[in-house]
């Protein structure tokens, strides 16, 4: 199978047209799992064959690399590549319940043609190793993330559209001049290709700016601190299942382009040595880590609280790739699946709450532990993988970012990792202690379905899996670090 | 050093931040767009300015002639533009159901009537 790597793209295009026009509510759910679960076994061919062979390239309609757009599969995404589908496989399933309750069923074949555009989108940016193509796909993720944001109950689920639609845009425009400039230098979009042109012209003010317009807009997308403002509304009112799909993959994509500029297109060299992008982004990174948190402890919303560790959380994947190190890129990219799996697993247990409870506010969770264990559970489980304790995914990746932040004896990096850890512990505590230590159990609130609680508990136990089996996660992990930082020139 | 031989850019650089300047400062949510709307056009002339070349012919082969612009980054706009396009319907329909929910476009007065935002 040649054509693997673009089909996963062009199956789930494709597909969502086809969904959109699909009767009923639930032939479109049905039509949009199959899709989800097709791409996911694509995805893991696709990771087996990298892993075997290297780097897999093709050539999009036969032109060859530098004219042509090439789609090029390393280690690093194909590993973020795999992260997406298995998400998107596992949140599907979960949408059909929570979907049927939350979206009007007259609009919910667009609703899942969304999806599935908003999974093109993500896997088309991991897939590509096109600057300007990555661009396109930026923007099809986006613009149906803004659609199903949109679509939450909540009246505020329009406004936090409509900001995160400006920023968003302004971001993915920024990330246009930038390319365009690049572009100008060079003559070249294949991020190969500008790698090995750039060093040439790289002491030009053109290219400077080019570098300062990228890393700005994708900070926009990545939600850094202090450009994450359409973050917390956009995921505390958008509908469960879309929550627990945005927040789990789409930042973490927008992290790895960041990455895949900085040390393949710019090489490290470069990016950290003579523009010393590190210092602006470590310190971006580390105030985001302590002040969402600390905003997280004060949230009266449980889903915006943890929109607000997600702003942390970021701080920690920028923080690892600003060490410029194996070991602070391996943690990053641990990081990203690690967060995935957790933060996943969190929303979706929330999700359940919402589906019972019709909201998540923290008072409304009293007794919750007695009415809906299960659901409580993943949800503690989920928040303990968040604090980083051991035998969860959390602390393996905590682990390594430490280890790489000592390796260059930066102690005031580990003293802020620890504090914002801690800071976790008191916005997941309040939760645990709304729901198990006050208030009379309520008798009129029963357990979530199956249908939603079984996704949920597939993805806690992936927490627990992947912390304690690390061999494969790892090992994938540093080789994509390695071979991101061999590739620097 | 003011350099007016490419005074393109400087058309571009004025357009970008009249646009990103009403983006901010505007509360009017339709006027945010057209904001957004200038902004963008401004990057599309960036892009086109950048394929033209002095003294050439366009992109369309004739013969006897040996120079010609360069057509790529008017083929990439074409695509930008068409996301510009998606974006803005995307935008106003967006504003309409905001007006259809509360009544108002104005971004202080969503802020009154939902204490965030």
């Amino acid at each position: 199978m040649e054509h693997l790597q673009v089909l996963l793209v062009v199956v789930p295009l494709l597909a969502a047209p086809v969904c959109a026009l699909l009767p009923g509510r639930r032939l479109p759910w049905l039509f949009a799992m199959v899709v989800a679960w097709v791409v996911f076994a694509m995805a893991v061919a696709l990771a087996l064959q990298v892993r075997a062979s290297g780097v897999l390239s093709y050539a999009l309609g036969g032109w060859a690399a530098p004219w042509g757009i090439e789609y090029r599969l390393d280690a690093a995404n194909a590993l973020v590549q795999l992260m997406v589908a298995a998400i998107a496989a596992v949140v599907l399933p979960y949408a059909g319940r929570s979907v049927a309750r939350e979206i009007d069923p007259a609009r919910q074949g667009g609703f899942y043609s969304a999806l599935l555009l908003l999974i093109a989108g993500l896997l088309g940016i991991t897939a590509t190793g096109d600057a300007f193509n990555v661009f396109v796909f930026l923007e099809i993720s986006s613009l149906s993330s803004y659609t199903l944001i949109a679509m939450g109950r909540d009246r505020r689920a329009l406004t936090a559209a409509f900001r995160y639609l400006i920023m968003g845009t302004i971001g993915a425009t920024f990330y246009l001049i930038g390319v365009g400039l690049l572009y100008a230098m060079t003559g070249t979009l294949n991020m190969a290709d500008l790698a090995e042109r750039l060093p040439a012209v790289a002491d030009t003010r053109t290219v400077h700016t080019a570098v300062a317009f990228i890393v700005v807009g994708l900070c926009l997308k990545i939600a850094l601190f202090p450009l994450h403002l359409w973050l917390p509304n956009a995921y505390a009112y958008a509908p469960s299942a879309v929550t627990a799909l945005i927040a789990a993959t789409s930042t973490k994509v927008a992290v790895y382009v960041l990455i895949r500029f900085v040390y393949t297109v710019l090489g490290a060299d470069f990016a950290f040595g003579e523009l010393s992008l590190a210092a602006v982004l470590i310190g971006l990174a580390v105030l985001g880590m302590l002040t969402a948190s600390a905003v997280a402890v004060t949230q009266p919303d449980a889903k915006r609280m943890l929109a607000y560790s997600s702003v942390a959380q970021v701080g920690y994947m920028v923080l690892g790739l600003s060490l410029a190190s194996v070991a602070g890129l391996t943690a990053t990219l641990l990081h990203m699946m690690n967060h995935a799996v957790m933060k996943g697993a969190l929303f979706m247990a929330l999700g359940c709450v919402a589906y019972r409870l019709g909201g998540t506010a923290v008072a409304d969770l009293r007794g919750l532990g007695r009415s809906m264990p299960w659901t409580m559970a993943a949800f503690v489980a989920g928040g303990l993988s968040l604090i980083g304790v051991p035998l969860t995914v959390g602390f393996i990746s905590k682990w390594y970012l430490v280890l790489a932040a000592l390796e260059q004896g930066r102690w005031i990096l580990v003293a802020a990792i620890v504090a914002s850890s801690l800071l976790a512990v008191a916005y997941i505590w309040r939760i645990v202690e709304a729901a198990y230590f006050q208030g009379p159990g309520r008798a009129d609130v029963k357990e979530a379905p199956w249908s939603l609680l079984v996704p949920t508990w597939l993805l806690v136990l992936a927490n627990f899996w992947l912390g304690i089996d690390t061999r494969a996660t790892v090992g994938l992990a540093t080789q994509a670090a390695q071979a991101l930082l061999g590739a620097a020139p | 050093m003011l350099n007016l031989g490419l005074y393109n850019y400087w058309m571009v650089i004025t357009l970008m931040m009249i646009g990103l300047y009403t983006v901010i400062s505007r509360g009017h949510l339709v006027k945010k767009l057209v904001g957004l709307n200038i902004f963008q056009a401004a990057v599309f002339l960036l892009y086109i300015s950048m394929g033209f070349v002095r003294d050439a012919a366009p992109p369309i082969l004739t013969p006897g002639v040996e120079q010609y612009s360069n057509p790529l980054p008017h083929v990439l706009i074409l695509t930008a533009i068409v996301v510009g396009v998606a974006t803005t319907a995307l935008g106003l329909a967006l504003v309409v159901r905001i007006r259809e929910t509360y009544g108002t476009v104005e971004e202080d007065e969503l802020h009154q009537l939902d204490n965030d935002f």
